[in-house]
């Protein structure tokens, strides 16, 4: 079971209070785009054994949207951080870091 | 004017570890804006009659309060009777700021849980540590009933009311019922 904190409210719970909603940091290819850049935005998503960014919501309680960085092996979580970001916070990479060295070269 | 209906009509089971009531009818505004600002705040205030409250709390005297439901939301509370003025002037109060009131009264239903086995009952059903000395009166929680959305609070030991989706009132009533059964006190909070 993931304990997840809620950057918007503060409050931290279980997971049944919030939902997953896959991968993070997705292009959003649009007008203009190839059809692979269509079918990469579309279906394409990392399947990864370790470090995932996902986004992420407080289904259950403020009802807002966050990004959560955590691994799907041991089902850590190393942070969650505001959902008005096109990437992770450099202090939760470093954290990331620290917590699994060398998992920028596995990702 | 014809009389207002609750969801459960004042239902009520006692026969268990904790008493489970409706509540009828309460009078409900969902107020959503920046609640940082002054305007926003000064109109909740002055409408409900009781102090803003700090994030994740609220703030109740009688029917009267003000919850804080997310970072750009507060419940407001009041007799039923009296929302349609209320809101009236919440809505004047507010006029030149950006924030949205809306009547939200018939779209939910109210239960109380009454008895020392008011937070066990409870904690059967919600995800929330509920011992003594981390859910304390003056705080507010969304989270889940069972399988549905709710809200809830303690307006002081042992009473907890619980805000819910008036769809929803006869699931609550009845888990909060099962929850209560006689003989099924757990005995750890
Ligand atoms: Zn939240």
């Amino acid at each position: 079971m993931l304990i997840v904190s809620c950057p918007n409210c503060g409050i931290t719970a279980e997971e049944t209070e919030f939902h997953a909603h896959g991968e993070a940091h997705i292009t959003r290819h649009a007008v203009g785009s190839s059809d692979d850049q269509m079918e990469t935005y579309l279906f394409m998503r990392k399947n990864p054994k370790g470090v995932h960014f996902e986004r992420w919501r407080h289904q259950y309680g403020c009802g807002k949207w966050f990004h959560m960085a955590r691994c799907t092996m041991t089902l850590e979580v190393f942070g969650t951080y505001s959902a008005q970001t096109y990437s992770p916070p450099d202090d939760l990479l470093a954290r990331i870091d620290a917590r699994r060295p060398g998992w920028r070269e596995a990702t | 004017m014809s009389d207002p209906v609750s969801a459960l009509n004042n239902a009520h089971y006692g026969a268990g570890i904790a008493e489970v009531s409706e509540l009828g009818a309460v009078g409900m505004i969902t107020l959503r804006g920046d609640i940082n600002t002054r305007g926003v705040q000064k109109g909740a205030v002055d409408v409900a009659g009781v102090k803003m409250p700090a994030p994740l709390h609220c703030v109740t005297d009688g029917s009267a309060g003000i919850a804080w439901m997310s970072p750009d939301e507060l419940l407001i509370m009041c007799n039923y009777a009296d929302v349609a003025k209320k809101l009236e002037t919440l809505r004047g109060k507010t006029a030149k700021v950006h924030a949205l009131a809306v009547n939200v009264s018939d779209a939910r239903a109210v239960f109380e849980l009454r008895g020392p086995h008011a937070r066990e009952v409870l904690a059967k059903v919600a995800p929330v540590d509920l011992a003594r000395d981390q859910f304390k009166s003056g705080m507010f929680r969304r989270t889940r009933i069972a399988q549905v959305p709710a809200a809830f609070w303690m307006p002081e030991e042992d009473v907890i009311r619980m805000v819910c989706f008036r769809s929803v009132a006869q699931y609550v009533f009845d888990v909060l019922s099962v929850a209560s059964q006689p003989g099924s006190e757990v005995g750890y909070i």
